[in-house]
């Protein structure tokens, strides 16, 4: 199918060149060549300077400039004096260049988009060749096993990734609590009692024996799902929670309630408490858990409530797990279900 | 060899050369790109500031490997900035202090760093947008176009890992989000995941694998990319803009030496100069005031940079939907979606383009000269509508900034978006195309009575005229470069003379609707005849006018009776 445009734009002449000052007035021209001179004085002039800034400012005194307040002198005389000397060669060059240089437009022919038909059926003559002296047509045999190893060879090199890390198994569904598991107060690392925690009040908190497995473990992952949050409300103010039918204990023990802190949209630690709402926000997405209510998702993007950790009290009166989580904590999975 | 010239060459002090040529030839060669002729536009300098930010980024980011550490090994900082001191973080965190706080100059190379990123992302994302409205990536420039977009795809990765390197607080959050991510991807996820995390989150070999996938890997790859990309600029030479003299057969511009070897070389040091200003003037990422990552705290306010914000929008914007399929599998489509298949498609969609408008409008002949935007009112209404698309999920990635800011309800904000994003781009394509028809009109206008001259004259009888000028040859030959539009397709005929039903005739007539929808509704050029009547009609006007003046003044002259 051809294409027929509308009509056909007409060929023009190049437009009239119009000298500029400098090619016509040698005083503008010798004008030019001072300022491009000097441009590139100043950058020496600057290159220099940033040597006696680098040696002659110490790293952590800080200065104070209006609008930007009290700065740190070195990044300062260092950024700017650095900029100004790759600037300054920049602005020489191109001043030079619109100044001094030519400025007339010359013209160049394209060559022709496509090779010739005859240098494509020369390339096919030879390639025909080159191909029947292989002789892979008479010799399928050939073919077919290089074409077979070709295909096998790069497998050994994926196989290569298995060790890059091992099968998730069940971990994603398991965090460390444990029924009687004390839990902590995140900044204080002690353990709580209910009459602690006023009404009203929402802390994090971990589970006892966090640390020492963060330090045999060596990395942050338990705590980047066993992470919770204790809050406690008037009980006349709590609609639901999660405590199965068949439970024998409430899981909230007197208007104390735990859920898990790791937003089930992403993974953001959730942050944003409204105490009069009782509404739990997630500063990274805004998924808001409405933690009177079971925790279950009242807007954003998450899709499921915020799985309630059982508590009760020990025998010393500090606040434990009844059990562990009984849903995975944190974003879903495939597996998950 | 002719001891002449090599005399000559060497006299004029170019001994190394000589010794180089006598054993690769390349005078003849040299000689003919001296003279390549690059056109000369201010939008063609988006893909170089791209460029020169990706040599930047190579040069600072070299000088901070020097003294990164990227290890997540747990260290107890003792280092210059007061306020961390003894506190417990990961080593790649601590070095990043050193780097900033102890090291001369290094809190000015991250900065650089992280200007030039920002930079880099910025500059790709105009030039293609250049590229897009101009036309520039139709016939024989579609490979060209592909890599653009495949560049543009690893610079976003390349800058989403540097951008996580550093171990603060905010990134690992950004982490901690693409690791959500990933485990929404169905059947492999959790355990592409555990692959990539080697284990659970966040483990402690991530940093060091993303290391070397930021500072090889994927630099490497944009580097071989940039190198094809230039290559064809080069063996194709460079688009040009209509204008007098400018055909799809030559190229108008200045000469690769010396005009071009300044222009371009001095702003190659204008753009390492303006980023170093900026690294010394302006902060950014102050990672000192986030904090290390601990995985169960947060700031409020978390925002990314600004080339993830529309990811980050979709996220947000997302309804909730999660499904449990027959089997006792989980689909995340609240996280899937927005962060996976709508890049996806976005991606793929960019990349097929310029085969997809060249399969609806049929036009397969190869292009030298840009369009102007107003020219192909279509793509230029599908470019803007993409673009408030875009720039809705962009807005929506700060939703929370904006319900603060303006004192709104962010459940608001984000209902506002969710409806936006499906009512805004369909307005904005339509109006963005009766603007390119409106221009197109205009075009035809000045071509048929000449520009308004803005002079108000009066006549004796007291009626008042503007002006109009003709238009200068160059606006002539800019206007009349739109001849070269492609006709709408013909509508197929549904049987043949013989009454058979014409094979892909339901193709056809898609290809042919799709066609009149491109190129249908232009504004019609003026033919010559058209335009010999418009100058007809103004000579006859200005008769009449000179008429009136004459008698006027006759009269004025004549005595009184």
């Amino acid at each position: 199918m051809t294409i027929e445009p509308t009509g056909e734009a007409p060929e023009t002449p190049l437009p009239v060149h119009h000298p500029r000052r400098s090619d016509i007035d040698p005083r503008a021209a010798k004008r030019a060549e001072r300022q491009v001179g000097f441009l590139f004085l100043g950058s020496g002039l600057a290159s220099i300077g940033f040597i006696v800034a680098f040696v002659a400012t110490p790293i952590d005194e800080s200065m104070y400039i209006p609008f930007f307040g009290d700065v740190n002198a070195s990044n300062l005389l260092l950024g700017l004096l650095m900029g100004l000397s790759l600037f300054l060669i920049g602005a020489a060059a191109i001043h030079w260049a619109k100044k001094l240089m030519p400025d007339v437009e010359i013209v160049d022919q394209r060559k022709a988009e496509a090779s010739t038909q005859e240098a494509r059926d020369e390339l096919l003559d030879s390639y025909v060749t080159g191909i029947d002296q292989t002789g892979v047509k008479r010799r399928p045999f050939i073919l077919g096993s290089m074409f077979g190893a070709l295909a096998l060879v790069g497998l050994p090199a994926i196989v290569l990734l298995r060790d890059l890390g091992p099968l998730p198994g069940n971990v994603l569904r398991t965090t460390m609590w444990t029924s009687g598991m004390r839990i902590l107060v995140a900044e204080t690392n002690q353990p709580i009692r209910p009459e602690d925690l006023t009404v009203g009040t929402l802390i994090s908190a971990v589970p006892e024996g966090l640390k020492e497995v963060m330090e045999e473990e060596g990395n942050l992952n338990e705590l980047a799902k066993s992470a919770v949050m204790l809050i406690r409300m008037d009980p006349s103010e709590i609609v639901s929670d999660q405590t199965p039918p068949d439970a024998e204990l409430p899981w909230t023990y007197q208007g104390i309630l735990c859920f898990s802190k790791i937003c089930t949209h992403v993974g953001c630690p959730l942050g944003l408490y409204e105490q009069l709402t009782h509404h739990m926000l997630c500063p990274c997405h805004q998924s808001t858990f409405d933690l009177a209510n079971s925790g279950n998702v009242i807007f954003g993007p998450a899709a499921r409530s915020l799985p309630q950790l059982a508590i009760t009290v020990d025998d010393d009166g500090y606040l434990v797990a009844q059990e562990g989580f009984t849903e995975p904590v944190g974003p879903s999975f495939w597996e998950r279900g | 060899m002719s001891t002449d010239k090599v005399n000559r060459l060497e006299e004029a002090g170019g001994v190394g050369y000589v010794w180089v040529d006598d054993r690769v030839p390349a005078s003849g060669y040299l000689k003919k790109q001296f003279n390549k002729v690059f056109p000369d536009h201010w939008s063609f300098m988006l893909g170089e500031i791209a460029l020169y930010s990706f040599i930047l980024l190579l040069l600072s980011g070299t000088f901070l490997s020097l003294w990164f550490k990227p290890s997540m090994i747990e260290v107890i900082y003792d280092g210059s900035y007061a306020p961390l001191n003894g506190v417990h973080m990961s080593e790649a965190y601590a070095s990043t202090l050193d780097i900033s706080f102890d090291i001369r100059g290094g809190l000015l190379m991250r900065q650089i760093h992280h200007w030039g990123a920002l930079f880099f992302v910025a500059a790709i994302s105009v030039h293609l947008l250049r590229v897009f409205f101009t036309g520039a990536f139709r016939k024989p420039r579609e490979t060209n176009w592909v890599i653009g977009v495949t560049l543009l795809t690893l610079a976003l990765l390349e800058g989403f890992a540097g951008y996580s390197l550093p171990d603060d607080l905010l990134s690992g959050t950004g982490l901690r989000i693409a690791q959500g991510i990933m485990l929404s991807i169905p059947v492999v996820g959790t355990y592409l995941s555990f692959f990539i995390f080697g284990g659970e989150f966040p483990g402690t070999d991530f940093i060091p694998r993303l290391y070397t996938v930021h500072v090889l890997l994927v630099p490497g790859i944009i580097l071989a990319l940039i190198t094809v990309h230039l290559m064809l600029v080069w063996f194709q030479k460079h688009t040009q803009f209509p204008g007098a003299g400018r055909t799809e057969r030559n190229v108008v511009g200045y000469p690769l030496f010396p005009v071009y070897t300044a222009k371009a070389g001095g702003f190659f040091f204008v753009v390492f100069g303006i980023t170093a200003l900026m690294g010394g003037l302006f902060q950014i990422n102050p990672i000192w005031m986030y904090g290390p990552y601990i995985p169960d705290q947060i700031t409020a306010g978390s925002q990314p940079d600004w080339y993830i914000g529309w990811l980050e929008g979709g996220l947000r914007m997302m309804p909730n939907m999660e499904w449990v399929i027959p089997g006792g599998y989980t689909i995340s489509m609240n996280v899937l979606f927005p962060s996976l298949i709508l890049p996806g498609i976005i991606f793929t969609a960019m990349a097929l383009y310029p085969w997809l408008e060249a399969w609806a409008t049929g036009d397969r002949r190869p292009h030298h000269l840009l369009d102007r935007p107003r020219n192909a009112p279509t793509r230029t209404a599908i470019g803007a509508m993409s673009l408030a698309f875009y720039g809705l999920l962009w807005i929506e990635g700060g939703n929370d900034i904006i319900a603060n800011t303006f004192d709104l309800n962010v459940f608001a904000v984000t209902w506002a978006m969710r409806v936006a994003l499906f009512v805004v781009p369909p307005l904005v394509f339509v109006f963005t195309r009766r603007v390119c028809l409106a221009l197109q009109r205009r075009d035809r206008d000045k071509l048929l009575h000449g520009y308004e001259s803005g002079v108000i004259k009066r006549l004796p009888s007291g009626k008042y005229y503007e002006q109009h000028q003709p238009i200068s040859d160059e606006e002539h030959a800019v206007i009349m470069a739109r001849a070269a539009a492609p006709k709408p397709l013909p509508m197929p005929e549904k049987y043949d003379d013989k009454g058979v039903k014409q094979k892909w005739y339901a193709v056809k007539m898609t290809q042919a609707k799709l066609s009149h929808f491109f190129y249908g509704d232009q504004v019609p050029m003026p033919t010559a005849a058209e335009i010999e009547e418009a100058r007809h009609h103004e000579a006859e006007i200005t008769a009449e006018r000179d008429d009136e003046i004459e008698t006027s003044q006759a009269e004025a002259l004549s005595p009184r009776q």
